[in-house]
Parts: structure tokens; sequence; C-alpha cells
């Protein structure tokens, strides 16, 4: 022990440094914790956005893809599929699709970037059965209209728009996943345009 | 001999002097009545779910794809499996309870106000893992409601702007509920938790010791030093941590008078406990949900998602209100009110005996609410459920509105000298 006076200002000084970089310390051993906890490469290889060819879709028709373990239905819609979907708004629930079950850009009249091409979850928002999509025939389900999805379960009835009518199970219009279209004939399901 | 060892390790290590000085030297207000005795009822189901606990994880599998069939081995192939898991779960629900009357303990007598401000945060930060502990542990089971339960519980924090999403994915770890989620959740269960509750429980309890039991009448035991006549002072021996600043009056030691009065306690507890455990351990499906007897599915919801009994009332207030953020906001500010209770509460009298009526009528509304909004929780959000959901989240808000404005300049009854039986 020395008996020189006490230099209080350079012991401020190291306690005051010492306390700093113990502090990058401490938040430069927090990043793998905290690292870790996101989601791991086979994780995000599981969840990777999907690619669709959507050139060889003919007017109509509906083709399955798989996203994330469910199925993603995407449709071209015809022009009069399009054109009678405004024509039945009272008979749904929620036709201006309030309850956000798609991503911002897709809240518009036809649910869709595209107004031709249709992307929504084949899942039932009632108890997730796959609801059949019915083409022509639809009116025997809802007077009037002639396409749509009925799901096999519970009768939960939904239009072209994945828009679900009234007097059904089904609380919520069909999920409009996340998806881009990088180029015209291509389908990207799982991630929204800009971020790929 | 004997005697040779204890004071050798008294002198390394005061073991005596922190039992005394914990129990059997440690001065009880003398008119403790049936309220008193959830803490201890609290500790012993603590003890319960750790124990079983530990003994639950040597059969089962945190993983996706074994979870659900490793309880089902447990509930039917593991000698005593069934007995251990329904101990574990009926623990749950019985720890809320416990704890919720406890808590009401303190609000009925005043326990929260100085000096005991502290103690109540730590009773908060106990209930507040408390309830990570449950909604962790429920998804263990990973069944369809313990799936849709984390989803939903999950998806709140997905309603804070901008770093929602990608906050919810950093707790899922994956794009849905996996596998990965309920690793994580397996850890946190049975480790990371378990620890910190012991130590804020631990804390709980020195922080009680330090400023002393309140009682039902929210008197003050110890006096001034020198102030009370030795024949008035208690005639018991207490620690001279106590008795060398203060005068002890109306107290007895806390071992063995309350310890005798809790094992009561505890036997009349455990009867129930076991009357329902062994009887009823589903709850009728409030602690042990009818969809989570098939595996979790993320294609099928369950009709109608409920949490269990205990979140129902914080559930309700999330769900009444009809945006999401401020859903989010009002659920965890109902949480946030109660540990900002000592200082909602401007009075100086503790115990309801002595104050006014306001304040029991205000109390009571406030239990009132409480249970309604327990009670909606577990039912379907129907347009009259919400309505009453909403005047009974104005009820439970109102309470703490209502004690700021009423405890500033509050006509109260005297408050006695001694305790009064």
């Amino acid at each position: 022990m020395s008996n020189e006076p006490v230099n209080n200002g350079r012991r401020r000084f190291l306690t005051a440094a010492t306390s700093v970089v113990g502090g990058v310390g401490v938040v430069g051993v927090a990043v793998p914790f905290i690292g870790s906890w996101n989601p791991s490469a086979r994780a995000k290889a599981a969840g990777a956005p999907v690619e669709v060819n959507v050139s060889k879709l003919e007017p109509g028709q509906l083709i399955r893809a798989e996203w994330r373990g469910k199925p993603v239905y995407v449709v071209r819609r015809t022009e009069e599929i399009l054109s009678s979907l405004s024509k039945h708004d009272g008979q749904l629930k929620d036709p201006e699709s309030e309850v956000p079950q798609q991503p911002v850009y897709a809240t518009n009249a036809y649910r869709s970037i595209k107004p031709e091409f249709l992307v929504a979850l084949g899942v039932c928002t009632h108890l997730g059965c796959a609801p059949t999509h019915h083409k022509g025939d639809f009116d025997q389900h809802v007077d009037g209209v002639k396409d749509g999805f009925f799901c096999p379960c519970h009768g939960s009835k939904f239009d072209m728009a994945g828009r679900v009518f009234q007097s059904v199970p089904a609380p919520t219009n069909l999920m409009v996943p996340e998806h881009s279209f990088p180029n015209d004939n291509t389908l990207l399901i799982g991630v929204a345009g800009g971020e790929a | 001999m004997f005697s040779n060892l204890m004071a050798w390790i008294e002198q390394r290590l005061p073991l005596m002097d922190a039992m005394n000085k914990h129990a059997a030297q440690y001065p009880a207000p003398k008119n403790f009545n049936f309220w008193y005795v959830f803490g201890i009822l609290a500790s012993v189901v603590l003890v319960n779910q750790l124990l079983t606990g530990v003994w639950l994880t040597m059969n089962y599998e945190p993983s996706g794809d074994g979870a659900f069939a490793s309880v089902e081995y447990i509930m039917r192939d593991v000698d005593y499996g069934w007995l251990l898991r329904y101990m574990h779960s009926t623990g749950a629900s019985a720890f809320f309870v416990v704890v919720y009357m406890h808590m009401f303990r303190g609000m009925m007598y005043g326990s929260y106000q100085k000096p005991r401000e502290l103690l109540w945060l730590f009773g908060m930060l106990i209930f507040l893992v408390l309830m990570a502990e449950a909604f962790m542990g429920y998804l263990l089971p990973w069944g369809n409601m313990s799936y849709w339960g984390a989803q939903v519980i999950i998806s709140i924090f997905g309603a804070i702007p901008v770093i929602g999403d990608d906050l919810t994915l950093w707790i899922r770890g994956d794009y849905v509920i996996s596998g990965a989620t309920l690793n994580r959740f397996f850890a946190l269960h049975v480790i990371a938790l378990p620890l910190v509750l012991v130590v804020l429980v631990f804390l709980h309890i020195l922080a009680l010791h330090e400023v002393g039991s309140n009682n039902p009448d929210g008197t003050n035991i110890k006096k001034p030093k020198g102030s009370v006549p030795p024949e008035e002072q208690s005639k018991f021996t207490f620690h001279e941590q106590y008795t060398k600043k203060y005068d002890i009056v109306d107290a007895i030691p806390f071992h063995p008078y309350y310890t005798v009065k809790d094992l009561v306690a505890v036997v009349i507890f455990l009867i129930v406990f076991c009357a329902v455990m062994f009887f009823a351990p589903e709850g009728g499906g409030y602690f042990i949900e009818a969809p989570n007897f098939e595996p979790a599915n993320g294609l099928k919801t369950p009709e109608h998602i409920a949490p269990v009994w205990y979140f129902g009332p914080f559930y309700t207030i999330l769900r009444i209100i009809p945006d999401k953020l401020l859903g989010a906001v009002g659920m965890f500010g109902a949480i946030i009110a109660l540990f900002m209770l000592p200082w909602c509460d401007r009075g100086v009298v503790k115990s309801l005996r002595y104050r006014c009526t306001a304040h029991t009528v205000n109390l009571i509304q406030f239990a009132i609410c409480f249970i309604i909004l327990g009670i909606l929780g577990t039912l379907p959000a129907t347009p009259l459920n919400n309505m009453i959901g909403t005047i009974a989240t104005f009820g439970y808000f109102g309470f703490f509105v209502a004690i700021w404005i009423y405890s500033k300049n509050e006509k109260t009854k005297p408050v006695p000298e001694r305790v009064t039986g």
C-alpha cells in the first residue's frame, strides 16, 4: 500500500472505462444467445418461398402448390368471373376484406396483385379442410353464382376471390399468403414484392 | 458429540441462527386468519410442481414428432405416470387458485402499502413468471389446444408496430409453431424459469421478513424500542434482529404456532387437491381442454379456442378491445396496473376494516369483475359476452382509478393501537 493521495479523477475514469468495455463484452456475448433463437437453416429451407410457373395456366384453371406444408390454390380467373365478383357483395360476410386475411397490397376488390391470378391458401378458415373448386356449377350452393369454393366438411362457401359467404361456419375469408410476381410467367409464394 | 458437531457447523455457517431468525423466533402477528394460509399453500404447490416436473421430464420427449406420443406413454405405460402428470396439471391450476387468493388477501389488508411495496413487486414478478411457466408448460403436451393457444398468444406480439412480425418469428424460431418452438419452451419451462421462480420466492420471503408481516388489522406490531412496558410486550423470545430496535407486541413465533396452523390448512388443501386430481383431473375441461386429446395440427383450428381458466380475465380484456395492438396493451396494462397498486393507493390506513365504505365497495366490484372476466375468457365471443366483458373491463381498471381518487382524503375509522384478536 502506498501512501500517495488518491487520484479520484483517474479512478473514476478507469471505473467508467472498465464498465464500458465490460458492457460491450456483455452485448457481444448476448449475440449468440439471442441469435440462436432465429429460425435455423433447416427451418428456413423448409419455409422458403415456392416458385410457380403460371404461364401455362388456362383461363379458369386451378393449380395447387405446396408452401410451408399447406396447399396454395392458384387460379387464373376469366374476365367473366372477375366482372361477376362485385354482384354478390350483399351475400358476403366481409366483402371489403376488412379482416386482415391478406397482405396490404392484396386488399382490393379482387384480393390479388394481378386481377386474373387468385392466390389463396386452400385451407378453410373454419377447421382447416380443403375447399373444393366448383367451376360453372357452384350455383347448386349459391343461387346465381357460377364459380366458387365449397368446403365439403361443414359446408362453408367462398367466392372466386376467396371471400366467405354469409350463414356458413367459416368466420373469415380465405387467407391470401404473401406473394409476388418477379416476372410475367413466375409467381413466388411466401415473399412480398421487393423483398426477394 | 452431536452438540459439538452443531456448534462446529454453527461457527462456520450460522444455520440455527437463520432458522431462528426466519421461523422459531420470527415474530408473526397473533391475529392471522384464514386468508393467511395461502402463502404456505403456494410453497407446497411449488414443491409439488418442481418434484413432479422433474419426474415427468424423465419420460417426456421434447420434439414435434414425439411429444404427444410420449405424454400418452406417460399416461398409459409408465408406472404411476398418470398420477405424476395429473399431480402436475392439477397443481398448475391449484397454483393459480392459491396465488389469486394470496393476492386478494394483500389487497384486502393493504399488505402492498408502505413499507411493503418491494415485497408486493417481488410477488407480482412471481405471478408474471408463473404465467409464463403455465403458458409454456401448456404447449408441451403438443395437443391441438396447446398448439392453437400458443398460436394466439404468440401472435399477440405481432401486434407490436414495426418489429412485431420479426419478433414472433424469433420467438417461434420457425414460420409456424413447430418442434423448434416446442424445444425452446421446454428448456425455459423446466430450467430457466424455475430457477428464476425459486430465486424470486427466496427474495419475496426475505423482503417479507425484513419489513415484517402485515395482519388483518393493518396495525404495526413493532413499536419503538422502550415505548412499551415489559408486561405488555410479547412473552415469547424473538430473534435479536427484531428486538434490538423494536418492542414487539401481539406476536407469536412463526414456528411452532403458525407451522401447526398451516399444517391444518395444508391437510384440508390436499384433501381438495386429491379429490380433484383423482375424480376430475381434467377439471371438467377447464384444467385440460378437450381438443388437447388430439395431437397438434396446424391445419385444423379447434372450433373454440379458449385459454385455460386462469388466463381468462386477461384473455377477455385482450379480446373485447377491437384493435389488436390496443387489446395487447389492455391485457398487459391489466397486469401493470396490479404492479402499480402500491402507488395507486395513496391511503395510509391498510386494512379494509378501517377504511372508507367506498373502498370495500370498490374491492368487491373488482373481485366480481375479475371473476366475470375469467368466466367470459372461457366462453365464445358473442356480442352479449363482449358487452358484459367491456363493462367488467371498465370495472377492473376503474378499481385503480377509483382508489387513487378516494384514497387521497379518505375518511377512515380509527385504527386500534393493538390487534383486535
